[in-house]
């Protein structure tokens, strides 16, 4: 009998207990923020959306091959003599011109690997994280400045004168081949050498990586 | 009284009568839901350090009135494996039986619905349309866990039913008279007039009668909080087991329905509470109407204090419900049948021995 009327008193008083925690958090200030319109402090580094600054990008290459996913896509293409593509704010003379430069943010860990070893600290993160899109390709960001003609125009710059000066070695090439061929004609016997010292090198690898089975 | 008042107005008792139900209806019920789910929304959230709906208008203050919208441009679904007739019928029956209730609550000394003799008898049996309502939902919904939770709610709105009756029979017993608006009346002047502090009774009866009372508003507040399945009694419509139980497969207006009710059916249990044990639209301390002379002033005090008192015990309903967590099915029967009959029970035998002093 005592017990029932200890467990009645025992129910209220704790319900009573409880009514007094959730009363006095009525007037806890709230701990949420109204997030879009009020935006978390976020931390110093915090690792968001990359970013790259094209003015002082040389095309290195070097995020790319940094990047555990594979989501950076760089391709360059040289300039032709006499055109001036500027410095970098740290001073490094750009030879390349970038035609293509994507970050495909789908794939992207977010880990900071590409920010090191980038020379001329082009590459960096922000503090926008509000990026999702609809669709999946939407996520792939082109940071290249030139306008697309103007990477066709680069390119084919580049071709021309690549030809040109292809041109201008066969020209050369066959020039040379031409005194070659004069020339062996008076001294046949100097090429099977090179070939058997390929063999034994390649045989020497062989070895090795069995060795790193085992 | 409101309906005389009208008839001399108007000279049509039909038209009088009209006005007259409907009034507490769209001055009160509606506006009450309104009010009281933002209320809801905003008290959990601060008591949770949250802010709650802050979008729509001042700190979300339109939150309901936007969520009304949204509902009433619902599709009306009606799953093709139910019993339509049943479905479509089962919202209109609990909102009446949760709106055919303020009928007989007093709103202050000029305004009660309809003044009848047997109010508290016939607010306890008119909401039992509640339960055959639910019931109605959960078997016409075809679905298993609607017929679960519609079968909990049977079961525990029948158990609960009872401690609630032993109380108000305890009341009728040292009052003797079942109308709430005499047993308002009783109630005037000062708050120690108040059937919590002993009734308007003087002398020893008072003093026995003040524990009694104490244990027995606890009792009813209780019982008539699982009556209206609210946390913790809320195992019918236990979202995390059933999905939400008899509503499940509600939508649009009829889930609007089913919810309009349950706020009608928190403020009519809080009504009653407050009637019979706090004095119902009584004010604690005397009329500032009576004291400057000004007699019109008094019934808008009166409604005042019923709304003030009704709205804390909404408050405390929820209140409770961001406290305590759901009963197990088992618990809420054992402390229904092991605790709330038998002390009511007590309270009604010592009650009884009391008034025969």
């Amino acid at each position: 009998m005592r017990d029932y009327f200890l467990k009645f008193w025992e129910g209220l008083f704790t319900i009573l207990i409880g009514m007094k925690v959730t009363f006095r958090h009525l007037f806890v200030p709230a701990v949420t923020i109204q997030y879009p319109s009020v935006k978390p402090q976020l931390p110093e580094r915090e690792r968001n959306r990359l970013y790259v600054n094209m003015d002082d990008c040389i095309g290195c290459d070097q995020c790319s091959r940094a990047c555990p996913v594979s989501c950076i896509e760089i391709e360059t293409v040289k300039s032709i003599p006499g055109e001036d593509l500027g410095k970098t704010s740290n001073g490094k003379k750009k030879a390349l011109w970038v035609t293509k430069f994507n970050i495909d943010f789908a794939k992207c860990c977010y880990c900071e690997l590409c920010v090191s070893p980038c020379p001329t600290e082009c590459i960096y993160m922000t503090d926008v994280y509000e990026f999702s899109e609809f669709e999946r390709g939407s996520l792939v960001y082109d940071f290249v400045t030139l306008k697309p003609a103007e990477r066709e125009e680069k390119k084919k710059n580049f071709e021309e004168f690549q030809a040109k000066k292809e041109a201008e070695k066969a020209a050369a090439a066959k020039k040379a081949a031409e005194a070659k061929a004069a020339a062996q004609k008076e001294n046949p016997d100097q090429e099977p050498k090179k070939s058997t010292e390929d063999a034994k090198e390649s045989k020497t690898q062989q070895g090795n990586k069995g060795q790193n089975k085992n | 009284m409101m309906y005389d008042w009208l008839y001399d107005l108007t000279g049509s008792s039909i038209l009088s009568m009209f006005v007259v139900s409907l009034l507490p209806l769209f001055a009160f019920i509606l506006p009450f839901a309104l009010i009281a789910v933002l209320a809801e929304r905003k008290v959990s959230a601060h008591m949770q350090d949250r802010l709650g709906p802050m979008r729509v208008g001042y700190h979300g203050i339109l939150q309901t009135v936007a969520d009304i919208i949204k509902l009433i441009q619902k599709e009306d679904l009606v799953p093709s494996a139910t019993d339509k007739r049943l479905f479509n019928f089962a919202p209109l029956l609990v909102f009446t039986g949760s709106y055919a209730a303020f009928a007989a609550i007093p709103f202050s000394g000029v305004f009660i619905g309809s003044q009848i003799e047997l109010g508290l008898i016939y607010i306890v049996a008119v909401t039992g349309l509640v339960v055959a309502g639910i019931l109605m939902a959960g078997w016409a919904s075809n679905n298993k866990y609607s017929l679960l939770g519609a079968m909990r709610s049977a079961a525990q709105i029948v158990s609960y039913e009872i401690p609630t009756l032993l109380i108000i029979l305890t009341i009728v017993m040292i009052t003797g008279t079942l109308s709430l608006y005499s047993l308002s009346e009783m109630q005037t002047s000062f708050f120690w007039n108040w059937m919590i502090f002993g009734g308007p009774d003087t002398g020893i009866q008072k003093y026995l009668y003040l524990p009694l009372m104490l244990v027995g508003c606890l009792v009813i507040y209780i019982s008539t909080l699982a009556e209206v399945n609210r946390t913790p009694f809320d195992i019918p419509e236990a979202e995390s087991e059933l999905v939400s139980g008899y509503h499940t497969e509600y939508s649009g207006m009829k889930f609007a329905m089913f919810f309009l009710a349950e706020y009608a059916n928190m403020f009519a249990v809080s009504a009653i509470v407050a009637i019979i044990f706090f004095g119902g639209y009584q004010s604690p301390f005397g009329y500032l109407g009576n004291l400057l002379g000004w007699t019109w002033l008094v019934p808008i005090e009166q409604f005042f204090w019923f709304t003030a008192k009704g709205l804390f015990f909404v408050f405390v309903q929820m209140w409770l419900r961001w406290t305590l967590p759901r009963f197990r099915v088992d618990q809420l029967m054992a402390f229904c049948w092991k605790y709330l009959i038998p002390i009511a029970f007590v309270i009604l035998l010592l009650a009884g021995l009391v008034s025969l002093i």
